[in-house]
């Protein structure tokens, strides 16, 4: 490298130094959805009740920091205080006051506003000791809420661009795609392909223009890693982006965002200014000859458009639909040049990799899942947020020790794993290392990360329902399975919960199963029967009970609900004959009544109407 | 009308987001998701216009990328928006509940001959048709 780089050690320690001047630094979190528990007016609280506080730390001062998400949704509004040793949950407006007071100002812990361990009944002080937190193994999160993710400096802080100037100073690009493909990284972005690979499939046809694209659709309803990491450590992703482009030879980049992620777009905005301004990214970057340039493409509500062919064409401002491969991105992708296409967890390792070198990555997972996994864990269980971990954990550590439990006391049921592309794992799945290869043997994938917990109150035939419904609409139309297959399926699910189902309606699904994954173009419809399939096979005795004995296990669905009356308690006074808006209840005065369940429509009108009490719904 | 108007819409907004975005077709998206911004839906008019306007683009086009993305309206939407959040963590624990309950509260608007009945309900609409079919019968 003939010109000369920045000295990005010293400027670390001058932005650390700056941070400590800061004083006793309250962290509060302003990721999606503590803002929506409302941080942003705990943020104002704090500046202004802590403006001109002394702590009892013998600090200056105290200085209020919005992070990112710390992953603990479910807890809101959170804050952290790193030197007090403390983390604060479910913190509201009025709340603050008798923080600063009691907590900053005279050293004594506000109790009430701790974490509470569901199994101890304890409080918990510390970040780590929070079962929530305790097995964790935060990477790719590591920086999310620990700082101001709308300021470069404290990116710069806790070593943001280092790697990007390793690879500067080397100047060996291969050498970066060695040490990716060493690692073993893996595409988080749901097939899991060889990310080292990918780039070297790319950096072959370097030369001319390339471009990089960063894939933040984050299209599964029940996902939100990819957001989070764009809200609360952008710079990170940028970093990443930016060493792609320097492995395959591109000096220009898109991230592609759904519009529905409207904090990750400002924040995104916010990082690319700041990092350009500053010349970490741009022309010349930290005084080397390497210039790259971030784009970000709103996305306009299309799950199909994370589909890499669909997202191309949706970024050339085109309808997203996908088209046959080959030929590859890497050959001919974005405006036809060859473009590498990432998700954005696999891009925001890339930093720590070149950092801390490939042999630490892999020393984390199993045999061929290497490093951590991030998944959004949702649904019955006590904690619910973003959590990190090793590949190879299994399911019941994230279940039962990091979600600590089952809502309720409830029994656990199944989880559902990898959103509209994935399947259910259960009871016998506990105990399995979670990675790429036991997902897939298991009839359920990675995919995007979504981890929906059920339990004992949830229909499966209502959740296969709910993701067939959400492909059924989302596919594009492009190809015939896939448009009309899933229709199909779409229609006997929709009649089995309506309790109108039939026997051969479970073959004709497994049927229309193989047809639409032998028969799609693209991922969506390959996928789209999963989980379908994966519940057919674990739960099929729920689907049996809705079609033969007319009867929702879970009581969850609407249709199976039967009322009857109770003959012993009838006085046969005729009054719910009366009220019935169709007709359906037959008898004589003085004699038990009886209702048609063909006829009833399950409006209630008799349960209301009976003086007895004799009539039931179950 | 200026000859800027037409069909009662004023086209200078979409002249400024069409000259921001530099009449660039691969921007056709951000460029609508603007112009709705604007007219809080994309008339067709608009998206005539748009196709163009843009070279390389027919209004076809801009019809075939409009009615693609959920994000698009093409017809005006209310003064609220009611967004009930049917993600696969909320629908098992109940969005759909939370969704009747809005159709239930919202009871929708029924209009007989340009009469409107707001916050219709099950028994009002037989009320309102059987006085209709009587008036009828005694004619
Ligand atoms: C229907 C469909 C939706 C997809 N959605 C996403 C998505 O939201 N985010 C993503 O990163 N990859 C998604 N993918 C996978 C991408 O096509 C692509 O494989 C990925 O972005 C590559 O990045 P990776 O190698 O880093 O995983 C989707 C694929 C299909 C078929």
């Amino acid at each position: 490298m003939t010109a000369t780089l920045i000295d990005i050690k010293a400027e670390q320690q001058k932005v650390k130094d700056a941070i400590k001047a800061q004083g006793l630094r309250v962290l509060v979190c302003a990721g999606t959805g503590c803002v929506a528990n409302g941080s942003l007016k705990v943020i104002e609280k704090f500046k202004e009740l802590g403006a001109d506080v002394r702590p009892m730390t013998h600090q200056d001062k105290v200085t209020i920091v919005p992070t990112g998400c710390h992953g603990f949704c479910e807890q809101g509004v959170l804050v952290v205080i790193p030197d007090l040793d403390v983390t604060y949950v479910k913190v509201h407006v009025e709340d603050v006051e008798e923080i600063v007071e009691s907590h900053i100002k005279e050293g004594k812990p506000v109790e009430r506003l701790l974490y509470v361990d569901p199994k101890t009944n304890e409080h918990v002080f510390k970040n780590e000791e929070i079962n929530f937190y305790a097995k964790q193994t935060r990477t790719t999160l590591a920086n999310c809420g620990e700082i101001n993710a709308e300021s470069l400096d404290e990116a710069l802080s806790v070593g943001a661009y280092q790697a990007l100037h390793k690879v500067l100073e080397k100047g060996d690009s291969q050498w970066v795609i060695d040490e990716i493909t060493k690692s073993g990284l893996r595409g988080r972005g749901g097939g899991g392909f060889p990310t080292g690979l990918k780039w070297k499939f790319t950096a072959a046809n370097r030369g001319g223009k390339s471009y990089v694209v960063c894939n933040g659709d984050e299209g599964d309803p029940g996902a939100f890693m990819d957001r989070s990491v764009m809200e609360g450590d952008p710079h990170k992703l940028l970093e990443g982006m930016a060493i792609a482009g320097y492995a395959i030879g591109a000096d220009e980049a898109y991230i592609y965002v759904r519009a529905e992620y409207p904090l990750a777009i400002h924040r995104l905005r916010v990082a690319i200014a700041e990092a350009e301004k500053r010349g970490y990214l741009g022309n010349n970057i930290m005084g080397s000859d390497f210039n790259f340039t971030i784009h970000i493409k709103e996305g306009a509500g299309a799950f199909v458009c994370g589909e890499e062919t669909a997202l191309i064409a949706s970024i050339e401002g085109e309808r997203g639909m996908p088209r046959p491969k080959p030929p590859f991105p890497a050959n001919k992708g974005l405006f036809g040049r060859p473009t590498l296409i990432n998700n954005v967890e696999t891009l925001a390792n890339v930093a720590p990799i070149i950092l801390k070198g490939a042999d630490w990555f892999s020393s984390m997972g199993t045999e061929k899942s290497k490093g951590t996994k991030t998944f959004a864990l949702t649904g019955e269980v006590n904690n619910t947020g973003l959590i990190e971990v090793p590949m190879g954990t299994t399911l019941r550590e994230i279940v039962f020790d990091i979600g600590g439990g089952i809502r309720g006391g409830k029994k656990f049921k199944a989880v559902q794993i990898g959103g509209p592309s994935g399947g259910c794992l259960t009871e016998e799945h506990l105990d399995l290392p979670m990675d790429y290869d036991n997902l897939i043997a298991a009839g359920a994938m990675v995919g995007s990360g979504g981890l929906v917990v059920m339990n004992e109150d949830t229909c499966i035939v209502e959740v296969a329902r709910f993701f067939m419904n959400f492909t059924q609409n989302e596919s594009c139309g492009k190809c015939v399975p896939c448009r009309e297959g899933t229709k199909n399926m779409l229609k006997i699910l929709e009649r089995i919960v309506k309790g109108k189902g039939e026997m051969k309606d479970l073959e004709t699904l497994e049927e229309l199963a193989v047809a639409v994954k032998d028969g799609s173009l693209c991922g969506l419809g390959k996928t789209a029967p999963n989980p379908v399939l994966s519940t057919l096979k674990y739960f099929r005795d729920e689907y049996i009970a809705h079609i033969k004995d007319k009867r929702c296990p879970a009581g969850v669905c609407e249709a199976m609900k039967t009322i009857h009356i109770v003959e012993e308690l009838c006085k046969g006074c005729t009054k719910c004959a009366r009220n019935c808006p169709v007709g359906a209840i037959e008898g004589t005065v003085r004699n038990p009544h009886h209702i048609d369940q063909s006829k009833c429509i399950k409006c209630g009108a008799c349960l209301n109407a009976c003086p007895f009490k004799a009539i039931r719904q179950n | 009308m200026s000859p800027q108007t037409h069909a009662g819409l004023d086209y200078s907004k979409v002249d400024e987001i069409l000259a921001n975005y530099g009449y660039e077709k691969s921007n056709l998206i951000a460029i609508l998701q603007k112009v709705q911004e604007v007219f809080r839906y994309l008339p067709l008019d608009v998206m005539t216009y748009i196709g163009t306007k843009i070279e390389g683009l027919s209004p076809a086009t801009v019809y075939g990328v409009a009615t693609f993305y959920a994000q698009f309206s093409l017809e005006p939407k209310g003064k609220y928006e009611i967004k009930v959040c049917d993600g696969t963590a909320c629908h098992v624990r109940g969005s759909m509940p939370v969704l009747n309950a809005v159709y239930q509260c919202l009871n929708p608007v029924v209009v007989v001959n340009g009469k409107v009945y707001p916050q219709m309900t099950a028994d009002a609409i037989k009320i309102v048709i059987a006085t209709i079919m009587n008036e009828e019968e005694g004619k």
